[in-house]
């Protein structure tokens, strides 16, 4: 129970990390029906622009507390991703709006590689740790422990969702956000800026990705060039799993992607007889995957929609 | 028109017999001009070709993006390598350990194809680089309980080919002047021969228009009473052979496998490979193949440069391999969507679009 209650823990964390990143995925995929590829590549430069500005306050000994030492490092990792999105957008997709659908899937594919090859370039491939700064105080909860840390990035993830959730269905740009995903023609003959909605969307989507990509490298100690691939592939299954393009959806298939993947490593042990081990981890968010895709394409809160040739 | 003679004709067999006569010298000619190192990438080249050959009948022909091509060369070299290595003391013959090896990739591609060729094109491609990923992380992790891959390690001492008593890797004791190198190139442009000759008999098939007809329109091709799941499973597995085969022949070529040698970026090197040649064309193919393998060799010239001119390596040329890989691909969709060398049919393909495609874009090609 103890490792149940444990592990649930862990997951949800995770979890929330994923659908914060997922729902860069499901919103431009809602709109443009494109895979964004690079989208992973966008939270790991997140990660890396806030360890720099934070190595750097805490290299020149700043006397603040840890948790605003972090917060500048977010606020310089987001403005820097938002552009970062607007450009991969402009630059890559734009142009290709309406080539065949294979064209835009391999420049993504290409940004993504362009962009890790960068980050390796400018800060190398060796890992960078997060200094410790932040609190280390840990809470009892049942049989298991949790973290401030962990209780800080469950809390903001849920409070940037419900942000999201409310910008999207309350506002009037989320109208327009919406009704450009619905019919994009159309919605550009009501008076809606496709351009500029598109953007937006990417650039939103960026900002998201910069903090989870703060909170991953805050809750693994490190950061990585290369950190991105398998953070966004996993952030890409989130979204498949709660149906791609539905906001509610990522959510939801983050968290619970995040908990089937903590639950795996586990049990996972026990279940086949310790054939295999944890290091098995990151095979379950690629199996969840293909099950997802074969039994329910259209994800667990996704609506059946037609083929498109 | 095709009554009509063109008013001069050298005789088609006089062009075979050159090509021939080059392919033939080109080791020792290139050995003479740039030394025996430039054989081996010879021969990576021609395992490459042989690669981007097989892929571009997944993706060329039947237009199914797929980004795991990587794992049926792993599993080609993998099977060469667990039956002819002192991993379990088995030396079998490569004319049985070649051959399983791609019926086995054949396998898997049909394994991998069966549940996800319902999906629509993007799709597809995730779920086949997950299904790379996940050949690879079986590959590092089977070394426990039972040791069946040797994990990380990879296998080593695996046996050369060997024919009729020949050591591939010796051939200087029947051969003088002959080093291995020399040896599999000519095992290798065989087999590369073979598979340009069954690409080009298979792009001319039935099979062949069928798979253009799914490419191009699959609900149409449908229609028209074109078995789409079995003849995209049959794409699957063709590509796969040929995966597997260029597996094997690498397992024996370098005596050693690991599981690093089968991670995505080769994937994504050998989609470069056809998206720079031209998809879909055999002659762009090779090209891109020929390209990107020489390409971060001849990279290496920018890290004598750079210490030439800065006194030190400032960027590492290897490193920059990638990157350029990458920019070469988001420019070639760009500006160039069809390839260096296109095929006819699927440039036009590239170009179509409901809408005019917007002013300047696509000016260069028409």
């Amino acid at each position: 129970m103890d490792t149940f209650l444990q592990q649930l823990i862990n997951g949800l964390v995770l979890g929330s990390v994923y659908a914060l990143v997922a729902l860069g995925y499901t919103m431009v995929y809602g709109i443009l029906e494109l895979i964004n590829f690079a989208h992973g590549e966008v939270t790991m430069i997140g990660a890396m622009v806030a360890l720099t500005v934070i190595g750097a306050l805490v290299g020149a000994h700043v006397d603040l507390p840890g948790i605003v030492i972090v917060l500048a490092g977010v606020l310089a990792a987001i403005p820097a991703c938002m552009l970062l999105g607007f450009t991969i957008e402009r630059v890559a997709y734009r142009p290709l709006r309406n080539a065949p659908r294979l064209a835009p899937l391999i420049t993504a594919i290409g940004v993504s590689i362009l962009l890790q090859n960068l980050a390796m370039i400018i800060w190398g491939r060796q890992y960078i740790s997060f200094p410790p700064i932040l609190p280390r105080t840990t809470y009892h909860l049942g049989g298991a422990t949790i973290s401030v840390l962990q209780i800080f990035i469950l809390v903001l993830s849920l409070v940037i969702m419900a942000a999201l959730v409310a910008l999207v269905q309350k506002t009037k740009l989320g109208r327009a956000m919406r009704a450009t995903a619905q019919a994009p023609q159309v919605a550009g003959l009501m008076g809606v800026n496709i351009n500029s909605i598109i953007s937006l969307t990417f650039i939103i989507g960026s900002a998201l990705a910069a903090v989870a990509g703060v909170m991953v490298s805050a809750y693994y100690g490190v950061a990585h060039y290369y950190m991105g691939f398998l953070l966004g592939l996993k952030a890409f299954t989130a979204a498949v799993l709660g149906g791609i393009g539905n906001l509610a959806g990522a959510m939801l298939g983050g968290l619970l992607l995040g908990v089937i993947e903590s639950m795996g490593a586990g049990y996972i042990g026990d279940i086949t007889g310790g054939f295999m081990g944890s290091n098995y981890q990151d095979v379950f968010a690629f199996f969840v995957l293909i099950l997802v895709l074969v039994l329910r394409p259209s994800g667990l809160l996704g609506e059946r929609v037609g083929e498109r040739a | 028109m095709s009554a009509l003679k063109p008013l001069s004709r050298r005789p088609a067999w006089l062009g075979f017999v050159l090509i021939g006569i080059a392919l033939a010298i080109a080791p020792f000619v290139v050995q003479a001009g740039l030394g025996i190192y430039w054989v081996r990438i010879l021969d990576l080249a021609l395992l490459y070709m042989m690669l981007a050959l097989g892929l571009n009948i997944v993706v060329g022909y039947a237009g199914l993006l797929d980004l795991g091509y990587i794992a049926f060369y792993a599993v080609g070299a993998y099977v060469y390598a667990l039956l002819a290595s002192p991993q379990f003391g088995l030396h079998l013959p490569f004319w049985i350990t070649l051959p399983l090896g791609a019926l086995v990739a054949a396998l898997f591609g049909v394994l991998l194809g069966a549940p996800t060729l319902r999906l629509r094109g993007d799709y597809l491609a995730i779920v086949t680089l997950g299904f790379g990923e996940i050949i690879r992380i079986f590959l590092n992790n089977l070394d426990r309980p039972i040791n069946v891959t040797n994990g990380p390690q990879g296998i080593n001492l695996i046996d050369p080919i060997s024919i009729g008593g020949l050591s591939l890797a010796r051939p200087q004791d029947i051969f003088p002047g002959m080093s291995s190198a020399h040896a599999y190139y000519y095992v290798f442009l065989a087999a590369t021969l073979l598979v340009i000759f069954i690409c080009m008999r298979l792009q001319d098939s039935r099979i062949g228009r069928a798979w253009a007809a799914i490419r191009e329109d699959e609900t149409a091709a449908e229609a028209m009473g074109i078995n789409t799941r079995n003849l995209k499973l049959l794409a699957f597995a063709m590509g796969a052979t040929f995966g597997g085969l260029s597996g094997g022949l690498f397992a024996s070529f370098q005596g050693f496998v690991s599981p690093e040698s089968f991670n995505l970026m080769e994937s994504i090197m050998i989609l470069c490979m056809i998206v720079l040649g031209g998809m879909g064309n055999i002659p762009g193919v090779i090209l891109g193949a020929l390209l990107l393998t020489i390409l971060p060799e001849a990279l290496r010239y920018i890290g004598d440069f750079q210490r030439a001119v800065f006194d030190r390596i400032i960027v590492d040329p290897a490193d920059l391999r990638m990157l350029l890989f990458g920019l070469a691909l988001v420019l070639m969709m760009l500006f160039r969507p069809a390839g260096l060398w296109p095929s006819s049919q699927r440039q036009r393909e590239l170009l179509k679009s409901d809408e005019p495609a917007p002013p300047g874009l696509y000016d260069e090609q028409r």
